[in-house]
C-alpha cells in the first residue's frame, strides 16, 4: 500500500512539473506583463526597469527554475496586479469555487441517477424518451448560452433570484460560506443549476446504459424468477452495480468541474478561482495563472487517487486482487 | 415589494387594524428604505488593490477618489480647482509653494497637515512604489509650516497640478501605526495593510472590500465640501460579463452601470424605468505608421508609407462616415487630430477629416508610384470598441484603391507588446492624454522622437526634428497661451504630413435606473460625489 501510494507520489510530482512547464511555455505568447502594468504614457526606461524588478528579463528556462525553487519552499508568489501574495488570492476565492461544485455534483447525482434508472426500466416509454430528448439538448448547449438563459428567465423577468454574485456570506474562520444564508443558497441555484446542467445529462445517460446492460443480466434474471420484489431487484441488485463506471466518472468530472467552472463564474461573476483566473490571463498576472494551474493539476491527480482507491472499497474482487 | 403586497394582502383579512399597523409599518420601512440612499453601481472589473501608489490603473484610481483625495482635483467640467491645497503660485521657475486647507480631517479623524503630505509623496516617491512614474517631474516636496509646503521639480514643469490631482493624500500616523510608510512592492515581496484598508479625507469612507464581490463605502459626515450627492452609502459590484451586468440592471439588482455595452443601448433606453447616458470620451482612435525602411509586409521593398502622399492617400481612401454609421452605430464622432475638444492644444480648425475621396486617393498613390503596394493592418479586439470590426472595414476600403491589406487582428495583451517592439506596419492606437488631460501627453510619448524618457509610444521610427523642438519647448513653457500655441504647432504638422491618421472619437455610455442622477465625464471618471437617487 505504502509502495503504490509512494509510486502515485512521484507520479503526481511528475505530472505537475510538467503542467507548469507547459504553462510557462505558454506563457510567452499570452503577452507581456509590463505593458499592461506600466502606465500607458510610461517611458521605454520606466518599463525597463519594471521588466527588470520582476525577473522578466531573464531567459525562460531560468525563470522557470526559479519558479520551481519558489513552490518548493512553499512560496506562490505575489500577484502582478493585486500585488497580495498567491495564496491568499487562491485561499480566499477557493471556498465559492468548491461550494458551487459541490452543489452542482450533488445536484446532477441526485436528479441524474433516478432519471437514468427511469429511462433504463422503460426505455421506450414516453418518459424516457423526453427525458432522452431534453438531455440532448442539455450536452449540447454551451455554458454561457445556458447560464444567459436561466438569468434572463429567473433573474430579469420572473425577479425570483439574484442574476450574479454569492449573496450574504457567513465567515466561518477564513472560510467564507454561502450555505448559511437564505441569499447564499438563492444565489447558488442558477450557477449550480448551469454548472450541474452537462453533468447531469452525462451520469443520467451513463446511468441509464450501465442499467439497461445489467438489468439484461443472468443473475437479474434468475432474481426476476425467484418472485423477489421489483424495487429490491431495480435498486439493491441492479443499480448498485451499475453504479461503478458513475463513481468513477463523478470523481474525475469533479476535477473538471472545477477547472470548467472558469465560464459559469464568469457568466454569475461568482468570486471563485475561475473568475480569478480569467481575470489574471487579461492581465497577464503569471504567478496568478500558473499558481491556479498548479493547483488544477494537484486536484485532478488527487481525484484520480481517491477514485482509485473508492474503487476498492466498493468492488471487493479489486480488494481481492491488491 | 411582491412581498410586501402579499403580506399587506394576508393582514386585511384579518382584523382592520392590524391591517392598519402592518400596512404603517411598511410604508415606515419604504421610507427607510428611501432615507438610507444606496447606490449600487457595476463596473467591468474589480479595483487592483487600495493602495493608491500600488497600481497605474486609472480605474483604481477611480474608484479610490471616493475615499481619498489630492491637493487639486478635477471639477464638474473637468478643470482644476481645489481639494486639499486651498491656493498655490510658483515661487521659483522649479518651486512650487501649496498653502493646505486647514480643519479637515482623515476618516480615523486625525487632522490634515503638511506632515501627511510630506509622507505620502515620500511613500509614492519611494523607488519601490509602482506609481511613482506618476510625479517623475517632482525632486522634493518640503515643509514650510504646518499648512504650508513647496514642490520641487526637475526644472521649469508646466503640468504639476494635471499631475498631482492623481496624487491622493494619505495619513502619515495612520501609516506609521500600520507600518505602511513604505508602499506595497511585488518586486520586494512586501505586501501592505493599506492594499486592504483605506483612510482618507474624501466624501465616503471605506466600509469593506471582498475582491471580485463588492465594495462598499458609507458617506463621510465631516467631509469638509459641500456635498452635492445625496448618497448614504455605495455598493460597487464588479461585473465582468457584459450581459450579466446589464440583466443585473434590468432586474433591479443595480442602479448603474458603467460602461453599458453598445450593442444594448437601444434595448435598454427603451425599458421602462431605464436611461442611457452618452458622452464622447476623451479616447480618440486613429492609425499609426511604420517610418522604418522597409514594411514587415514587403521586404527588401523601399517602405511606400515614408511618402506623405501614399499617407494622405491612404487618409482619403477611407469613408468615415460609413465607418461611424455602421461600424460605430452612429454613436462615435469624427475627427481630424489627434486631442478631443476638452484638452489643451486642440484647434477647431485642425479638426476636419480630409474628404472621402477614392479617385483622387488613387491619382496621389500613382504620382507616389506607389500603387498596388501591399501593407499589414494591426489590430487589437479587445481595447477599443469595435476595433476588430473598424480594421477590417477599413482593410476594405483600401483594398478599393488597389493596396494590398492584410488584417491581423489579436488580444492586447499580445498586441500592445508586438506595437512596441516595432513589429507591426500600420496599428491601431487609442489616446486620451491621461491622466494630465494634456496636449502635451500626445507629444512626449507619441510624437517626439523615441529616446531619453520620450517617445514611449512611437515605436515605429517617427523622427521629425520640428516636432522635437516643439516637444522640448512645450515641456518648460511656463506661459499658458505660448505653451498651448507650441502643441498646436505640433497637431498641425501632424495633421499636414498625415503622421497619425485619425479616426474617431470613442463614445462612453453608462445605463442607469431613471432615478439616479450622475454625470458621465469625458475622462470616464465616474464622480458618485456629484450623483443623486430621487
Amino acid at each position: 500500500m505504502l509502495q503504490a501510494l509512494g509510486a502515485r507520489l512521484a507520479q503526481a510530482i511528475l505530472v505537475m512539473l510538467t503542467v507548469t512547464a507547459v504553462a510557462f511555455l505558454m506563457f510567452r505568447y499570452v503577452g507581456d506583463p509590463v505593458r499592461i502594468m506600466a502606465r500607458e504614457d510610461a517611458t521605454v526606461a520606466e518599463r525597463e526597469e519594471l521588466r527588470v524588478s520582476l525577473g522578466l528579463d531573464q531567459p525562460v528556462a531560468i525563470q522557470y527554475l526559479n519558479f520551481v525553487g519558489r513552490i518548493a519552499s512553499g512560496d506562490l508568489g505575489t500577484s502582478y496586479r493585486n500585488n497580495r501574495p498567491v495564496a491568499d488570492l487562491l485561499l480566499e476565492r477557493l471556498p465559492a469555487t468548491l461550494e458551487l461544485v459541490l452543489v452542482a455534483t450533488v445536484l446532477s447525482l441526485a436528479l441524474g441517477i433516478p432519471l437514468g434508472v427511469i429511462s433504463a426500466l422503460k426505455p421506450d416509454g414516453v418518459a424516457a424518451r423526453i427525458i432522452q430528448a431534453v438531455s440532448l439538448i442539455g450536452i449540447s448547449t454551451p455554458t454561457f448560452v445556458t447560464g444567459i438563459g436561466l438569468i434572463l428567465v429567473f433573474a430579469v423577468t420572473l425577479k425570483l433570484l439574484p442574476s450574479f454574485g454569492r449573496g450574504e456570506v457567513v465567515q466561518l474562520g477564513w472560510w467564507a460560506t454561502g450555505f448559511l444564508s437564505a441569499s447564499g443558497w438563492r444565489s447558488l441555484l442558477l450557477p449550480g443549476i448551469t454548472l450541474a446542467l452537462y453533468q447531469l445529462t452525462l451520469i443520467m445517460r451513463l446511468v441509464r446504459s450501465e442499467m439497461i446492460d445489467v438489468l439484461s443480466s443472468d443473475y437479474i434474471r434468475y432474481a426476476r424468477a425467484r418472485g423477489l420484489p421489483r424495487p429490491y431487484i431495480h435498486f439493491k441488485l441492479a443499480l448498485r452495480n451499475a453504479l461503478m463506471p458513475v463513481i468513477t466518472v463523478t470523481g474525475l468530472q469533479i476535477g473538471s468541474l472545477i477547472a470548467f467552472a472558469i465560464v459559469t463564474e464568469t457568466v454569475f461573476q461568482w468570486p471563485g478561482l475561475g473568475l480569478l483566473f480569467i481575470q489574471a490571463v487579461g492581465f497577464v498576472d503569471i504567478p496568478v495563472m500558473s499558481a491556479y494551474l498548479l493547483l488544477v493539476g494537484l486536484l485532478f491527480v488527487l481525484l484520480n487517487t481517491i477514485v482509485d482507491v473508492l474503487y476498492a472499497l466498493v468492488d471487493p474482487r479489486l480488494r481481492v486482487r491488491s | 415589494m411582491a412581498q410586501m403586497l402579499v403580506r399587506r394582502g394576508a393582514a386585511r383579512r384579518r382584523k382592520g387594524w392590524v391591517a392598519g399597523a402592518v400596512a404603517g409599518a411598511c410604508l415606515a420601512l419604504l421610507a427607510g428604505v428611501a432615507e438610507a440612499r444606496t447606490l449600487r453601481f457595476a463596473s467591468q472589473g474589480d479595483i487592483a488593490t487600495l493602495d493608491p501608489y500600488a497600481h497605474t490603473e486609472s480605474f483604481t484610481s477611480n474608484i479610490l477618489h471616493h475615499i481619498y483625495e489630492p491637493l487639486v482635483r478635477r471639477s464638474k467640467s473637468l478643470e482644476i480647482e481645489p481639494a486639499l491645497a486651498t491656493a498655490w503660485r510658483q515661487v521659483a521657475p522649479d518651486r512650487w509653494r501649496f498653502e493646505l486647507r486647514r480643519g479637515v480631517q482623515f476618516h480615523n479623524g486625525n487632522a490634515f497637515t503638511a506632515d501627511d503630505v510630506v509622507a505620502s509623496m515620500q511613500r509614492l516617491m519611494d523607488p519601490a512604489a509602482r506609481a511613482r512614474g506618476n510625479v517623475s517631474q517632482v525632486t522634493a516636496v518640503e515643509k514650510v509650516d504646518d499648512f504650508t509646503v513647496e514642490f520641487v521639480t526637475r526644472g521649469p514643469y508646466p503640468l504639476l497640478l494635471n499631475d498631482l490631482t492623481g496624487v491622493f493624500i494619505m495619513d502619515r500616523e495612520w501609516m506609521a501605526a500600520n507600518n505602511a510608510l513604505q508602499p506595497g512592492n511585488i518586486s520586494t515581496r512586501t505586501t501592505t495593510y493599506a492594499s486592504t484598508n483605506a483612510n482618507g479625507t474624501g466624501p465616503f469612507r471605506f466600509e469593506s472590500w471582498r475582491p471580485d464581490q463588492a465594495l462598499t463605502m458609507t458617506v463621510n459626515p465631516s467631509w469638509w465640501d459641500r456635498a452635492e450627492h445625496n448618497l448614504t452609502r455605495i455598493e460597487f459590484r464588479p461585473i465582468r460579463s457584459d450581459a450579466t451586468r446589464v440583466a443585473a440592471l434590468l432586474s433591479g439588482e443595480l442602479d448603474l452601470i458603467v460602461p453599458a455595452p453598445l450593442q444594448d443601448l437601444e434595448r435598454i433606453a427603451s425599458a421602462s424605468g431605464y436611461k442611457v447616458i452618452e458622452e464622447p470620451s476623451l479616447r480618440l482612435i486613429f492609425l499609426g505608421f511604420s517610418f522604418r525602411p522597409e514594411l514587415h509586409a514587403a521586404p527588401g521593398v523601399r517602405n511606400p508609407l515614408l511618402d506623405p502622399r501614399v499617407r494622405r492617400a491612404l487618409w482619403m481612401a477611407i469613408d468615415l462616415d460609413t465607418l461611424h454609421r455602421r461600424v460605430m452605430r452612429g454613436k462615435s464622432r469624427t475627427v481630424g487630430t489627434l486631442v478631443a475638444p476638452q484638452i489643451p492644444g486642440y484647434a477647431r480648425e485642425l479638426d476636419q477629416p480630409l474628404r472621402f475621396d477614392p479617385q483622387g486617393a488613387q491619382r496621389l498613390l500613382q504620382e507616389a508610384g506607389a500603387t498596388g503596394f501591399k501593407v499589414r493592418l494591426n489590430c487589437s479586439n479587445d481595447r477599443y470598441i469595435a476595433d476588430e470590426q473598424t480594421c477590417v472595414a477599413i482593410a476594405g476600403m483600401w483594398s478599393r484603391i488597389g493596396v494590398g491589406v492584410e488584417v491581423q487582428v489579436e488580444s492586447r495583451t499580445t498586441y500592445f507588446p508586438r506595437m512596441d517592439r516595432g513589429e507591426l506596419d500600420i496599428y491601431m492606437l487609442g489616446w486620451a492624454t491621461l491622466p494630465p488631460m494634456d496636449a502635451f501627453s500626445v507629444l512626449s510619448a507619441l510624437l517626439a522622437t523615441r529616446g531619453q524618457g520620450l517617445g514611449g509610444n512611437n515605436p515605429n521610427g517617427l523622427s521629425d526634428p520640428r516636432l522635437d523642438a516643439l516637444t522640448a519647448q512645450a515641456a518648460v513653457e511656463m506661459d499658458e497661451p505660448k505653451r498651448r500655441a507650441l502643441m498646436t504647432e505640433a497637431l498641425k504638422i501632424v495633421r499636414d504630413d498625415v503622421l497619425y491618421l485619425p479616426l474617431h472619437q470613442q463614445p462612453v455610455a453608462f445605463a442607469a435606473r431613471a432615478p439616479v442622477e450622475v454625470i458621465n465625464h469625458a475622462d470616464e471618471f465616474v464622480r458618485l460625489w456629484f450623483a443623486k437617487v430621487n
